[in-house]
């Protein structure tokens, strides 16, 4: 007997022990999302993904899928509750889309496209982030991190290096890396390592390949993220 | 050799001295970090270089660690570090005044280390003495009852570097404010007591809870005890005194069945991180009633087949570790705890106490969890729940410290005994921690279904307009409601009950919580991270009279939010004191509502004031009035 | 014939690209035409908004005191208000200058940068002071709706321009919604 829930209606045969978003990434259907990879333990900080389960938020990047449960993901209010979330990244963050490398590429950004937000909202909080360019083959550029840990995940479960953790705590955490003087240079990281491919946004960039794609053809120029995320991951 | 190279050499002493002690283990990483900066003042480079050689832990998991907590110093800090309790209650008996005093007395910036290196002076969220304020810590020890002459006294002895130990004693003597007391409070508990009893219940009484399968994992077969005692605690309808309730025999009985795989054991862990503002009651049964508490703990492991056990103590707690390691020691001794305990073949239990270094956050049972495996205290992803995932992913209970000791009574004196006491729906007795405005501040010990009306009159409270029960995260409770009741069925609570009378600002209390929970709010999720912060700066903007009714709004919006997004109850309850105050004392909000249009969210002016300086201009168009800018 | 609709436009801390992007609107201009009238704007050269602006676009972000005075005159004379494009959005490039002290900036332009001798900080009380950083100008006033875009396209512009005449939320679907 296959096992089922339903999905804003639909219903969405699961595995057991797949989460409600792996379920429903396997059935072609999307939730938006950023701080969830498939190849990655699940880590369920951005909370983009919520969902409501049988009436109760939670995300389901963390929520095994159940026989039988209800549940609601693309409803106006959860998705005025997603795009209140991505612009609390936003100003919580300087994220300058016009000058930055990753824009056209950047999950934060297609996904604020896909739900439809039109400005940030809130009153920026414009910290003051250092820019680490130490590293011969990348750039740090720490103004656009959303705390999302991909390359502390990638970093540790992948690569066996543990370059990247998060530091600090509440407003102030940041991300930090492994060498006593702070600087990328200073770490084994290299352009194999899988934390170099996971950053959604511009923060982990490879030197010498800004903007190398034209406007136009860029990934989320071509189709919105609501079409491609199930392609790339 | 040179200056630096002495400093690495005794650095690196100081850190293999607490590394062996904690057995070169890194679970043990919040207690390593502790005692480091115990030696060294603060948390130096090259502390984290010798770390990160002798347990071969990166050095991102290090610093991650240390950067968590508000407790640890990654930077120098001073050599006698004060920090001023900064609970509404402080605030209420005037800590801005002595913490002023003080500074100025030492001639040092707030938050800043003096420039000689010798003190620093900054706040920090309430301490547990709110019955005996204003407070403060240095160095991890806690003066309460601050005076001018107390403070001028404590100026006179760091500027005359006097060690702390020699301070006068009287400075450090913290009171139990004992007011009135029921069973817990009065229990004159002969250490073992409980434990005998727990071991001569029959087995056949214990039958409607018994696993077979499980208790023999954990204790040897014979012994019906374990889940006979299970059953006294369910039949007693014991719930979770921390504040949410859960009922604690279903929480153990969890436990108990859960497996366990191979080399795995049962964990019991006593939550005294009593962070929640306003709260001092575990201060209390832990400095005055600790063989209660640890004779629960050691029930609880009995009965649900534990063998290790942990106090996870907040870091604001320090001064009590010796006294309370000393009773453990004195326990083992009387084979209450360590290997056959009282004789019981294969009864094994032994605890450890962790201290925490300044995270409100781990009191949150898995966020404490991750903290006793050294590491950043984040709420982790549930399920699975601690007590089959638990500690080092096996099976653990965490109970309040409250909750062991009324473990240790029902285990004596049986359920029924127990459940007779307080209402239908709330057995036993509570513990209120009382403080603010009243003639009596301490503990007040009473049956469940007390009323809050009767609470104020035993505590000598006058021209009471509020209570504030169960601190932040709790529920404020206006003069209407006084005839409601302490109890799970009206209003439950982790035990704080902080009275305000007719002249406090409750816009100012709920200010105060409010930056409360955006200083403890762990980051781990963004709505928490982000909406705690937009919180604070929606509030400063209404007590800088800039506030107008859009601001109101966007408040209402932002509480949605983090109740329905956040990932743990800090969150979710962050706004609990806005939104209760402003439903039942909208006058001082709307005092403050200056403006009834939009309103800039930063001060105009005060934004040119950097050209103003660098052009010398005073001139009117060198300024801007703040206008309202809202629709025409 | 329907009065038309008063449209007032400027450019604060932006490079009115967005202005630009507006004329890429391009041969529909001649339809908007129909429809509304230019008030206070860059294209009509009038200096300020009537009292009964219906529409009001503001390109750019605030980086002085003038700004500000700009941006409340088109908040108290337009019933509704818009802001275009990343500057007026977020702060946009000039922004980018909020990480650095003011002074810092000031010294750096006036006093340290090479090739100036004897530099001084103008202080004419004619020219703008600066703010202590730049912000986009929902933080100052209230703002109806928002057109992103460094600049939004024509397009874009058009699409947000004909929801609202039509009286529907506006809406930019895939391929007109970009913040670049």
């Amino acid at each position: 007997m296959s096992l089922t829930f339903t999905l804003d209606g639909k219903s969405i045969p699961f595995a057991e022990g797949q989460t409600i978003i792996q379920a429903a990434q396997a059935a072609g259907v999307f939730i938006p999302h950023l701080c969830y990879h498939p190849e990655f333990k699940p880590h369920g900080s951005c909370k983009l993904c919520t969902v409501k389960v049988n009436g109760r938020h939670t995300a389901s990047c963390t929520m095994r899928a159940a026989a039988g449960m209800v549940v609601e993901s693309e409803t106006e209010e959860i998705n005025a509750e997603r795009r209140a979330l991505t612009q609390m990244l936003f100003v919580e963050g300087n994220h300058f889309c016009p000058s930055c490398e990753q824009s056209g590429n950047c999950q934060l950004q297609a996904t604020a496209y896909h739900l439809g937000m039109m400005s940030p909202h809130y009153d920026h909080f414009f910290p003051n982030r250092a820019v680490d360019a130490s590293h011969p083959d990348f750039l740090l550029d720490f103004n656009r991190c959303i705390l999302c840990s991909l390359c502390v995940r990638a970093s540790r479960d992948v690569d066996g290096k543990n370059v990247f953790a998060l530091s600090g705590r509440g407003i102030k955490t940041h991300l930090i890396v492994n060498a006593r003087s702070g600087q990328l240079g200073d770490t084994d990281f290299t352009p194999a390592d899988k934390a170099a491919q996971v950053c959604p946004v511009g923060v982990i960039l490879r030197k010498r390949r800004g903007f190398a794609v034209p406007i136009g053809e860029r990934q989320y120029d071509k189709a919105p993220i609501s079409e491609t995320a199930n392609d790339n991951c | 050799m040179a200056l630096d190279a002495m400093h690495a050499e005794a650095v690196a002493g100081v850190v293999d001295r607490v590394v062996a002690r904690y057995r070169r283990d890194p679970a043990n990483m919040v207690q390593i970090l502790r005692e480091i900066q115990e030696d060294c003042d603060w948390i130096p480079p090259e502390a984290i270089d010798r770390l990160q050689a002798t347990l071969g832990v990166p050095r991102t998991k290090i610093e991650g660690v240390a950067g968590f907590y508000a407790f640890f110093y990654t930077q120098p800090r001073g050599k006698y570090r004060v920090l001023f309790s900064d609970n509404i209650t402080d605030r209420m008996l005037g800590n801005k005044a002595m913490m002023d005093r003080l500074c100025n007395n030492l001639w040092v910036e707030r938050g800043k280390v003096s420039e000689d290196g010798l003190v620093s002076v900054a706040q920090t969220a309430c301490t547990g003495l709110c019955d005996q304020g204003p407070a403060l810590l240095v160095n991890n020890l806690a003066i309460g009852g601050l005076t001018a002459e107390r403070i001028d006294y404590i100026a006179e002895l760091i500027r005359g570097k006097v060690p702390l130990a020699d301070w006068p004693a009287e400075f450090f003597q913290v009171a139990d404010n004992i007011r009135r007391a029921d069973i817990l409070l009065t229990a004159d508990f002969e250490p073992g007591a409980a434990l005998l009893a727990a071991r001569a219940r029959a087995p056949d009484q214990g039958l409607l809870a018994s696993n077979m399968r499980s208790w023999r994992e954990g204790l040897p077969s014979g012994i019906g005890g374990p889940a006979a005692t299970l059953d006294e605690i369910k039949r007693a309808n014991l719930r979770g005194r921390g504040g949410a309730g859960f009922t604690t025999g279903l929480k153990w009985e969890a436990c108990r069945n859960a497996p366990l795989k191979a080399g795995q054991q049962r964990i019991v862990v006593c939550n005294a991180d009593e962070g929640e503002p306003g709260t001092f009651k575990d201060r209390v049964l832990l400095s005055t009633f600790p063989d209660l508490v640890f004779e629960g703990m050691t029930v609880a492991a009995y009965a649900v087949g534990a063998t290790r056990g942990f106090v996870y103590l907040r870091g604001e707690y320090r001064y009590l570790l010796d006294g309370l390691n000393a009773v453990l020691a004195r326990r083992r001794r009387e084979k209450l705890l360590g290997h056959d305990i009282l004789d019981i073949p294969g009864a094994d239990f032994d605890i450890e106490i962790h201290v925490g270094a300044g995270a409100y956050v781990c009191g949150e049972e898995s966020a404490l969890i991750e903290s006793l495996e050294g590491k950043r205290g984040t709420p982790r992803n549930r399920p699975p729940f601690p007590v089959t995932n638990g500690y080092l992913d096996q099976p653990t209970i965490v109970n309040n410290v409250e909750t062991f000791a009324a473990a240790a009574l029902i285990a004596l004196n049986g359920g029924e005994w127990y459940a007779g006491i307080g209402t239908r729906q709330s057995a036993g007795t509570k513990i209120l921690s009382v403080s603010g405005d009243c003639e009596w501040p301490g503990l007040y010990e009473y049956p469940f279904g007390v009323s809050v009306r009767q609470v104020l009159a035993d505590c000598g409270a006058v021209d009471t307009q509020a209570v504030q029960v169960s601190g932040p995260s709790g529920i404020c409770v206006a003069a209407d409601e006084f005839d409601r009741i302490i109890g799970f069925e009206d209003i439950p609570t982790a035990g704080a009950f902080t009275v305000f009378n007719q002249t406090r600002d409750m816009f100012q209390v709920a200010r105060n919580y409010v930056h409360f929970f955006q200083h403890e709010s762990c980051g781990f999720c963004t709505p928490c991270r982000v909406g705690t912060s937009l919180l604070k700066n929606l509030m400063d903007k209404l007590h800088r009279g800039a506030g107008s009714p859009y601001d109101f709004a966007e408040i209402e919006k932002l509480n949605q939010l983090l109740q329905s997004m956040s990932h743990c109850g800090l969150g979710h309850t962050a706004c609990n004191p806005v939104l209760d105050t402003i439903a039942k004392f909208r006058p001082y909000y709307d005092k403050r509502m200056m403006q009834k249009d939009f309103t800039p969210a930063f001060d105009l002016d005060r934004a040119l004031g950097a050209a103003r300086q660098m052009t010398g201009r005073d001139d009117p168009h060198a300024h801007l009035a703040t206008e309202h800018g809202g629709q025409a | 014939m329907k009065k038309k609709l008063k449209v007032a436009t400027t450019s604060l801390a932006g490079c009115f690209g967005c202005h630009m992007s507006f004329l890429d609107i391009d041969e529909r201009l001649f339809t908007l035409l129909e429809h509304i009238e230019f008030d206070r704007s860059p294209l009509t050269d009038i200096k300020h908004c009537s009292p009964d602006c219906d529409i009001g676009i503001v390109e750019g972000g605030l980086c002085n005191a003038e700004n500000v005075h700009v941006l409340r005159e088109f908040r108290q004379n337009c019933k509704v208000l818009i802001a275009i494009g990343a500057c007026a959005i977020n702060g946009g490039l000039p922004a980018q200058r909020n990480h650095l002290p003011l002074t810092t900036i000031l010294e750096e332009v006036y006093h340290t940068s090479p090739g100036l001798k004897n530099g001084m900080i103008p202080n004419d009380p004619e020219l703008p002071l600066p703010l202590d950083q730049v912000h986009p100008i929902h933080e100052v006033v209230k703002v109806d709706y928002f057109i992103p875009g460094c600049p939004p396209s024509g397009d874009a512009i058009w699409k947000v321009l004909t929801d609202l005449l039509a009286g529907k939320e506006p809406e930019l679907g895939h391929g007109l919604m970009h913040y670049d």
